[in-house]
């Protein structure tokens, strides 16, 4: 079927299968940063955004994102890399395998919540899985970059 | 340290990672790939009688259905370690005997993943169903046997007898144990039963394999073992080993699990019989049911001490789930003993024996601490167990048994102890839990309850006389440098550790040092990455390399400077001649020679390094819990690691590892496990069912380092990655313990067990 859609801010036209993941979709157009960690919405690792929303793109129809806007990690990376900084500081993106879809949820975070708390920030993050960091680097890195970013 | 070691220096690889590069195995692999398919056993024992392909082959765009009579008929094991060390060779690539729900009946390629799914369910298999055994305890004698093929072979030290289901036997006794025995004021016993645990790293096992240009079969895997890997493909595939080469990208996490070859051969093989490029992604659920797990044991201690708290015997008994296959069971089995005693540094005497059965389920596998912890477990809870019954604080009863710096370690491979904190561990992880406070509970009302419990632990860095690791380097026409291990980071940074022990050895700072991908074909040889060597072990063969560079530069820079070698003085800058005169040449200059020069060398070095002995990494774990008596709901309030891995190369790294580590040992204790239904097929098999800690589950994990020197480690460096998850457990255990006076002894702790527990108080 028809697909028309703007991928990282640039329209974006062709064909879909219907039954076409929007996470296929997307690595089938070498945005390597959408990572498969489970196909059943429990890890968080393909978490890109549309409409400046994110949602799990392993679990979300590509036709479904028809007209709407698109965004991965290859879309927001200056601001990515930044936040990596923070991460990087730290040791905490260790693998890395969780690191696109973790940063895609936190610069969501940014945007719609205002001062988070620590605790806000945990609960927003809490579909995010890590198996390498314990997870309290993470929070560390990404707390410390929120309080320069205010 | 003076220019990158004991700094928090980031991940050489970080910006790539933090910005999604293709970096990872699944992003390499070339776009016409056949795409590979795995026929899985629904059945826990079978034999096939027939498999007919032809409906399968007939699929638009199938390029082969292989079933066993396609694969070479050669025994081999899929498991790395070091050199064969006791894994029995006993599978082929596909048989026409399965062995547990998720064993490989057959493998499809086509040119489209629509077209190799529908193939695989238009394959028709028939099978015999034989009887099947999933509890390690009565696999004994279960007929037929697993594993009755007549080309079985495995060492004669595994003491196994395939026919009875034994996969291996061994037995350890030092002294006197009844008469140690016979002089102790309390004596205490229990077993304990740890589950099998799946590592889900959030990478899943995948390769791609191709024929290069000049006929070699080039296999691009997510591993632990790049030339384990090569090693095992050409024995499995019969082909001579300069035949094969096998390339690691960036690696999403391994944790033991990618320290056996799981979906390689099954790639390999299609472009062995297709001469097309191929590549193989496993699914969670693949990833969950048909890989390996760690081994579920059974594990008896006894305890004896005199009043003033010596433990002065103790025997460990362990009986271990191999699963299907026996890779990595023996060392496993091995180290729920050898690694546990040693904490008993004053015991008389001890027995260690175990027995390895084989099973129905899926393999057992490495997995971060291998063995120990398991036995910690066991051991350390009854060391708690033990302070009670002497009425004595755990953390004194530790210090009065711990090894010290010296002791002789009968039971850890008859070593001695050349460096160790852990008194400061122990000390300090108690003042920072606010034990003395908190110990052993607080009622915060009438259901809840607030606990403190703690153990210790050690685990090795590598294993001595037979990890062979090697590193290189290499100068820069432009005087930087160039270097390379054939370890396999997989995520833990020791691309970027080595590197700074590589700037350490010759003085520089770490931005003039870069680190080569791994590639068999370029890479210095290592047996891989585990057993808690990249540090220790591959970085003494870098300081290694690096000081036999200097060597040679230094040779070249007496040539320059006519001065004789013993005079010249290197930097890290300049090469000074110290013979009276005032002659220095810089390290750009000096690099320059070798494309000026023609006399001038090619500055390149190559270090190898194999360790007589293993010096642990020790720590103290303590857990804060709160319990609800009501719900038996547990929830961890602080958990504090303090660690003795001598120098710390890395702080942040070894930071994150340890952190990463507590946090899986406390999935361990509280909730993962891994489930069979009666007819052996495993039950929880997504991120749904197979609960790892989440962010909710867990508090702000702390983490000190009590830093002692080992002599023999690079600038005194020990290893960090596996010692920090054997805490957990045995603390928790405690914690709750202390909490309600519930033992447990079956993991994971969950609340129905701890109420069940609180419920055979109530009724006696």
């Amino acid at each position: 079927m028809n697909l028309e859609l703007t991928l990282n801010g640039r329209p974006w036209k062709g064909e879909a299968s219907p039954s076409q993941t929007l996470l296929d979709f997307l690595r089938a157009q070498g945005l390597a940063s959408v990572k498969r960690g489970c196909d059943t919405e429990n890890c968080g690792l393909c978490t890109v955004w549309v409409d400046d929303a994110p949602v799990l793109s392993c679990s979300y129809l590509a036709c479904r994102a028809t007209g709407r806007r698109v965004t991965t990690l290859e879309g927001v990376e200056e601001q990515a890399a930044d936040l990596g900084r923070f991460l990087a500081a730290r040791g905490a993106e260790q693998c890395g395998f969780c690191s696109p879809g973790f940063l895609m949820t936190v610069l969501a975070l940014r945007r719609e919540l205002p001062h988070p708390t620590r605790e806000e920030v945990r609960a927003y993050l809490a579909g995010n899985l890590c198996r390498c960091s314990g997870y309290t680097a993470q929070m560390d890195a990404v707390c410390a970059w929120l309080e320069v970013e205010e | 340290m003076k220019y990158a070691v004991n700094q928090p220096v980031p991940k050489l690889d970080s910006a790539a990672m933090t910005t999604g590069k293709p970096i990872y195995t699944e992003d390499l692999a070339p776009a016409d790939c056949l795409i590979v398919k795995v026929l899985r056993s629904p059945h826990a024992f079978a034999r096939i009688t027939a498999i007919r392909k032809k409906r399968a082959l007939a699929v638009p765009g199938v390029a082969c259905a292989l079933t066993w009579e396609d694969v070479p008929r050669i025994r081999h094991s899929l498991g790395g370690l070091a050199y064969t060390f006791g894994s029995p060779n006993d599978r082929y690539i596909l048989e026409d005997t399965v062995r547990y729900v998720g064993d490989a009946v057959a493998i499809v390629a086509a040119e489209t993943e629509e077209a190799a799914d529908k193939a695989l369910r238009l394959l028709e298999v028939d099978y015999e169903l034989l009887p099947a055994v999933l509890d390690p305890r009565q696999a004994l004698d279960h007929q037929p046997p697993i594993h009755g093929e007549e080309d079985y072979s495995a060492e004669d030290t595994l003491q196994g007898q395939p026919k009875r289901n034994l996969m291996a036997h061994f037995e350890l006794p030092y002294g006197d144990l009844d008469a140690a025995f016979a002089k102790c004021d309390v004596v205490v016993e229990d077993t304990f039963h740890t589950r099998a645990n799946s590592h889900a790293m959030m990478e899943t096992f995948r390769a791609f394999s191709y024929y290069d240009a000049n006929g070699r079969l080039a296999i691009v895997t997510s591993t632990q073992i790049p030339f384990l890997c090569r090693r095992t493909a050409a024995q499995a595939l019969g082909m001579p080993i300069d035949r094969i080469r096998v390339i690691k990208p960036k690696v999403g996490g391994g944790f033991g699990a990618k320290q056996s070859l799981v979906c390689e051969l099954l790639c390999a093989i299609v472009t062995v019989k297709t001469r097309r490029p191929a590549k193989l992604i496993y699914s969670r659920t693949e990833s969950f049911i048909a890989s390996n797990s760690r081994h579920e044991t059974y594990i008896t201690v006894k305890l004896g001490a005199t009043k003033d708290g010596i433990v002065r015997a103790a025997s460990v008994h362990t009986i271990s789930n191999a699963g299907a296959y026996g890779e990595q069971a023996f060392a496993t089995a091995l180290l729920t003993g050898v690694k546990t005693l040693p904490m008993f540094g004053r015991a008389e005497a001890f027995h260690f024996d175990f027995d390895i059965t084989y099973t129905n389920t899926m393999a057992g596998g490495a997995f971060r601490g291998f063995g120990a912890t398991q036995g910690f477990f066991a051991t350390e809870s009854m060391t708690n167990r033990l302070a009670v019954e002497l009425g004595m604080d755990p953390c004194q009863l530790r210090l009065k048994n711990i090894p010290h710096s010296g002791d002789f370690m009968p039971a850890y491979f008859f070593e001695f102890l050349t460096s160790s904190a852990l008194d400061r561990c122990i000390k300090t992880g108690r003042n920072m839990i606010g034990w003395d406070q908190k110990y052993p509970r607080v009622e915060v009302d009438g259901s809840r309850v607030r606990a403190v419990g703690m153990a210790v632990a050690l685990q090795s860095s590598g294993i001595s006389k037979a990890d062979k690791c090697c590193a290189s380097v290499k100068l820069c026409e432009d005087g930087r440098y160039i270097v390379s291990n054939g370890a396999g980071d997989m995520g833990t940074g020791c691309d970027t550790v080595l590197a700074q022990i590589a700037a350490e050895t010759l003085q520089c700072s770490i931005d003039r040092v870069s680190s080569a991908p791994v590639d068999t074909d370029s890479s210095p040889y290592d047996k891989g990455s585990f057993a808690s060597s990249t540090t220790y072990v591959t970085g003494m063969a870098m300081v290694k390399a690096c000081e036999q560079l200097t060597g040679m530069m230094k040779a070249e820079a007496a040539r320059a400077l006519d001065c004789p070698v013993a005079f010249i003085e290197f930097d890290g800058d300049f090469f000074y001649a110290r013979n009276g005169s005032s002659g220095r040449l810089s390290l750009e200059l000096l690099a320059r020679r070798q494309v000026t020069e023609p006399d001038c060398p090619w500055f390149t070095a190559e270090g190898s390094h194999c360790s007589p002995t293993s010096p642990p990494p020790l720590m103290a774990g303590f857990a804060e819990i709160e319990l609800d008596r009501d719900t038996g709901k547990v929830t961890v309030l602080d958990y504090v690691g303090v660690v003795d891995c001598g120098t710390v190369v890395n702080p942040a790294l070894a930071r994150v590892q340890a952190q990463g580590g507590i946090a899986q040992g406390i999935g361990m204790a509280l909730y993962e496990d891994v489930q069979y239904d009666e007819a052996g097929r495993m039950l929880n098999r997504n991120f749904l069912r197979y609960k790892i800690p989440s962010r909710m589950d867990l508090p702000p994990i702390r983490v000190a380092f009590e830093q002692s020197y080992e002599p023999s480690g690079p600038f005194g460096a020990k290893s960090i990655g596996e010692v920090v998850i054997n805490t957990p457990v045995p603390a928790i255990a405690d914690a709750i313990y202390n909490a309600c006076g519930v033992r447990m002894t079956d993991l994971p702790m969950t609340p129905e067990k701890i109420l069940k527990g609180l419920r055979q108080q109530v009724q006696p």
